[in-house]
Formats: C-alpha cells, sequence, structure tokens
C-alpha cells in the first residue's frame, strides 16, 4: 500500500511540476534552474536517517558525506539564485 | 501527537511553499520572494527531517551541515556571473552525489533484510545519483574549458555504451534479488553508475551544453525521487519529482530551439551527415566611425548576444551603448534565443547582471514579427542562431532551427573576430548579405570604440 500511496504522490507532482514551470518565462530561466536545482537538495532530509545512525560507522561515513553534499546544493543553490534575482530590475522604480 | 506526525504535517507545508516559490518564480517582480518563500520551505523540511530521523549522533551531521554551508556559501559568493552554467552544474552534481550516498548508505540500516522493491529503488538512487554527479563534473569541465568542449566521438562508442548498459541492468537485478550491503553487484554498480555519466556527457559538444545541463537538473530531481522511495520520506518523492519535470521541461525548450530530438543531441556528433552548400559573396567590413553614422541615425535597434559576448565580458559595454541610444531617442531592445549562450536563460543573467532593465529582453518570437522595423540589429558573439540558411537551404545541417531573423533587419551588424563559423561548422551566409556590416575585432574593443564616437 505504501508503494502505491508514494508513486500515486509522485504522478500527480510530476503534473504540478509541469504545470508550474511551463509558465515560467524564458528570461528566468538560468535563475529557475539554479532555485529548482537546490529543491533537488531535498535529499539533505533523507540523509540524516543514514547520518545519525552511530551503531555503524559506514552508514554514519556515508550519511555525512551526503549531509555535506547536500547541505552545498541547497545552500549553494538558493544563495546563487537570490544573487541573479536580485540583479533583474525592472526599469520603473529601483527597488532591489 | 507523535513526531512522525508533525514532521508529516510540516512536509505538507513545505511542498506548499516549494509550489508557490516557483509559481513566483514566474514573473521577474516576484521571483525573488518566491525564491525565499521556497527556502523558508527547504529549512522546514530540513528541521523536520531531522527531528523525525531518531538521530542519535549528531556530530557527523552538524560537522556534515558546517562543511557543506561553508562550501556553498562561498562558492555562490564568488562566482562570476559569466561562469554561471559552470557553478550550477557543479552544484547539480553534489545534489547527485548526495542522492547516491543516501542510496548506498540506507543498505547499511536496520537489521531485517530489504525487500526487492526497496532495493529497487536504491539502485535507481545509486544509478542516477552517480550519473548526474560525474555527468556534472563532465559538464563543469567542458564549460569551464578545462577539458576540450569539443564532442568527443571514439569508434565502436554505440557499442561500448550500450555493453555499459546491459551490464548496469544485469547488475541492477542480481543486486535486487538478494540486497546486501557487502554484495559485490552494488559496488560494481557504483562505478558502472559513474562511468555512466562520464561516457553520457563526453560525446556531447560545448553548443548543446543547455541540453545536458537542464536534463542533469531533472536527473538530480529525480536521483532525489528514487532516493525517497529507498528512505520513504514522501517530501523527497514531491520535490525531486517538481525539479525532475522542471527538467525535462527546460530540456525539451532547448531541443525545439534547437530543432532536434533530445536523442540526436545526446547520441550523435553534429552534422555528420549533410553537407551544406558553401556560401560566396563578398564580405562587407566596416569601421568604427561608419558604424557610429548609421547608429546615431537609426531609431529602432536590437541586440543579438550570443555565447560570444560572455567570452568578451562585452554585456557591460553593450548596455552602456544602449542607454547612450536611448538618450539619443532611439528604442532599444535585447533579442534572446533560447539556446543562446551555454545554458537557458544565460544570456539574461548576464544582461540583467549589467542593469538592463527586464522589460527589454525580448524572445525569439516577439522579435521576429517586427524585425522589419528594426534599423539595426547588432550581433555580438552568436553565429548559428542567426544563420539564415537554418530557413532557406535544406540541406544545411540546422535546416529548420528557428532562428532570430537578423537579415529581415534593415542593416545588420555582426561583431566578430574573424570569419570563422559557428559552433555547428555552417557557413553563415548572413555575413555575405546585402545589408550586412562586419565590424571585425574584440566585441568589447569595437562597441567601446563606437562609444568613444558618441562621447
Amino acid at each position: 500500500m505504501d508503494i502505491v500511496f508514494l508513486t500515486f504522490i509522485l504522478v500527480l507532482s510530476v503534473f504540478l511540476g509541469f504545470e508550474l514551470i511551463s509558465k515560467v518565462p524564458a528570461t528566468l530561466h538560468t535563475p529557475l534552474m539554479s532555485g529548482a536545482n537546490a529543491i533537488s537538495g531535498i535529499t539533505l532530509a533523507g540523509a540524516f536517517l543514514a547520518a545519525g545512525a552511530t551503531d555503524n560507522t559506514m552508514a554514519s561515513w556515508l550519511g555525512g558525506a551526503a549531509v555535506a553534499c547536500a547541505t552545498v546544493n541547497v545552500i549553494g543553490g538558493y544563495l546563487v539564485t537570490d544573487r541573479m534575482l536580485g540583479m533583474f530590475k525592472s526599469k520603473r522604480g529601483n527597488q532591489s | 501527537m507523535s513526531i512522525e506526525l508533525v514532521a508529516n504535517l510540516s512536509y505538507i507545508v513545505s511542498a506548499a511553499l516549494f509550489i508557490f516559490g516557483l509559481k513566483m518564480l514566474g514573473s521577474p517582480a516576484t521571483a525573488r520572494r518566491g525564491n525565499a518563500l521556497s527556502s523558508l520551505g527547504m529549512l522546514l523540511a530540513v528541521i523536520a527531517g531531522l527531528v523525525s530521523s531518531k538521530t542519535v549522533g549528531f556530530e557527523v551531521i552538524g560537522i556534515g551541515i558546517l562543511v557543506g554551508a561553508i562550501i556553498g556559501t562561498l562558492a555562490a559568493r564568488l562566482v562570476a556571473m559569466t561562469s554561471m552554467p559552470e557553478m550550477v552544474a557543479l552544484f547539480n552534481g553534489s545534489g547527485g552525489a548526495a542522492s547516491l550516498l543516501v542510496g548506498w548508505g540506507t543498505l547499511y540500516l536496520g537489521s531485517e533484510s530489504i525487500g526487492t522493491f526497496t532495493a529497487a529503488t536504491i539502485v535507481l538512487a545509486i544509478l542516477i545519483g552517480g550519473l548526474t554527479f560525474t555527468g556534472s563534473l563532465i559538464a563543469y569541465g567542458k564549460l569551464s574549458e578545462r577539458i576540450s568542449s569539443a564532442a568527443l566521438v571514439f569508434p565502436l562508442q554505440r557499442v561500448v555504451n550500450s555493453l555499459l548498459l546491459v551490464a548496469i541492468v544485469v547488475c541492477a537485478v542480481l543486486f535486487s534479488l538478494d540486497p546486501s550491503a557487502t554484495s559485490v553487484y552494488l559496488y560494481a554498480l557504483l562505478g558502472l553508475a559513474l562511468l555512466l555519466g562520464i561516457m553520457a556527457v563526453i560525446p556531447i559538444g560545448g553548443a548543446d551544453m543547455p541540453v545536458v545541463i537542464s536534463l542533469l537538473n531533472s536527473y538530480s530531481g529525480i536521483a532525489a525521487c528514487a532516493a525517497g522511495f529507498a528512505v520513504n520520506n514522501n517530501i523527497l518523492i514531491v520535490a525531486g519529482a517538481l525539479v525532475g519535470a522542471s527538467g525535462i521541461i527546460l530540456t525539451n525548450i532547448m531541443c525545439k530551439a534547437m530543432n532536434r530530438s533530445l536523442a540526436n543531441v545526446l547520441f550523435s556528433g553534429f552534422g555528420a551527415t549533410k553537407t551544406a552548400k558553401a556560401v560566396e559573396g563578398e564580405v562587407k567590413p566596416v569601421s568604427v566611425e561608419d558604424a557610429y553614422y548609421i547608429l546615431e541615425a537609426a531609431s529602432n535597434v536590437c541586440f543579438v548576444p550570443g555565447y560570444g559576448m560572455a567570452v568578451a565580458q562585452a554585456q557591460h559595454v553593450v548596455k552602456e551603448l544602449g542607454k547612450i541610444l536611448e538618450a539619443n531617442g532611439c528604442e532599444v531592445s535585447y533579442a534572446i534565443h533560447p539556446v543562446a549562450g551555454r545554458m537557458p536563460g544565460h544570456m539574461n543573467v548576464l544582461l540583467a547582471e549589467a542593469d538592463v532593465p527586464y522589460e527589454q529582453l525580448v524572445e525569439m518570437d516577439d522579435i521576429n514579427p517586427r524585425i522589419d522595423n528594426v534599423d539595426v540589429a547588432i550581433v555580438i558573439g552568436a553565429n548559428d542562431v542567426v544563420n539564415p540558411s537554418a530557413r532557406e537551404d535544406a540541406d544545411s545541417p540546422i535546416y529548420g532551427m528557428p532562428i532570430i531573423n537578423v537579415d529581415q533587419a534593415r542593416t545588420v551588424f555582426v561583431l566578430k573576430r574573424s570569419m570563422a563559423s559557428g559552433f555547428s561548422g555552417v557557413d553563415n551566409p548572413l555575413f555575405f548579405g546585402e545589408n550586412t556590416r562586419m565590424l571585425f575585432g574584440d566585441a568589447k574593443e569595437s562597441i567601446s570604440g563606437v562609444i568613444g564616437e558618441f562621447g
């Protein structure tokens, strides 16, 4: 049942993703990509599971490395996206 | 209320925040807030994940987060805007590596045996994660010119790749039937996945990178999805699916903009089959001074930037010239082809960095219908995306690719170092056009020269 339920979520999310992304204008494709990229660092939430297991050294090594990699992805991705989006300015008003 | 329930409720909230965040990326005015919202969702999901993971040892996690945060912050702060494609490739790769490690690490958890379905999802997380990791590293190497950006093709490439795929399928099946952390097939899969990433990206040339980056972006999402199935976590699945879908859409847009199928981009070296007509004619060079006179009299100017503008770092002088022209009573726009540059939207970011207001950045489909009202189209470091043979010469390898029809503008300036052809190696009849004037030399210097004439 779990599998069916998770697959259900997967399918709906894919459709939602298609709907959302096809509305993004070409101007914003680079920030979209790096922003989406940051979201893919969500693996971080799963990495804790392995990293916290002190009873198994191998698992905690792998988990620790996973945490580090995913954090690079998340923090770097969001910061760089924010930096890029900060540069997109309108002609009217110079609010940053 | 159990902690699990709270965590799952938090996941719902973060999923909603991701969705709103992506939705707000639909307009430049709200995009920045959207990104902030999405990062808030991430924070929430991460905290929920941490609290509910029944973690006993926080040392490893703390060190991991600290190291990752330092590297990520430094990288994001220090990277130059022109190097953005490389940076995105690296971040992508690290996301892929994380999924691989999560999948692998899951094998060591719990004493009860692992079911075949879970094993299969672990295999997927390892495969896609590994492929994303090494693929992104190769893409990084090509984009930063650390390795040759040309397509690397060798004899029997397809045979080798097919064997690689067969080996992966065999190992995956054997592993899933008898999953254990010590299985030899696991190590074989790890190695093969990493090798696959390398093999998949080396035959793809520099100008096809927008497709590759988009595709790898999609893979990193799918890998997160697979990891989500492996550890039974639905926020990984939702977020991964959103990213996967976004990457696929971008990939599709890029392929359409080149009039090529994804398979064609991924598996074939470029333009091997057809030979285009050789173009002959007279090239009409123009001096900086004459260029000034023409621009001074123009009332509608359209810049068409390409990767060459990024290489020459010319975006700031381009914007300066645009500003001067505007002050001169001229209408200025910047027409951007979807595959100009090395990643989707690359040119837009560079011009935004130079303070070009986003209203002036127009898409190919917006400029083409009114291109004949343009007095001067200035092509800077673009070639294939303005090549009229894509429209006229059915034998050309790029025939059918949508282009910006600059040849239909009243006058075209082409800023170019020399007469070398573009990435595709196709001659460009635009250079010999009746209304085309070539401004030879470094793009940045040429434009600075024109600005000097105005000054």
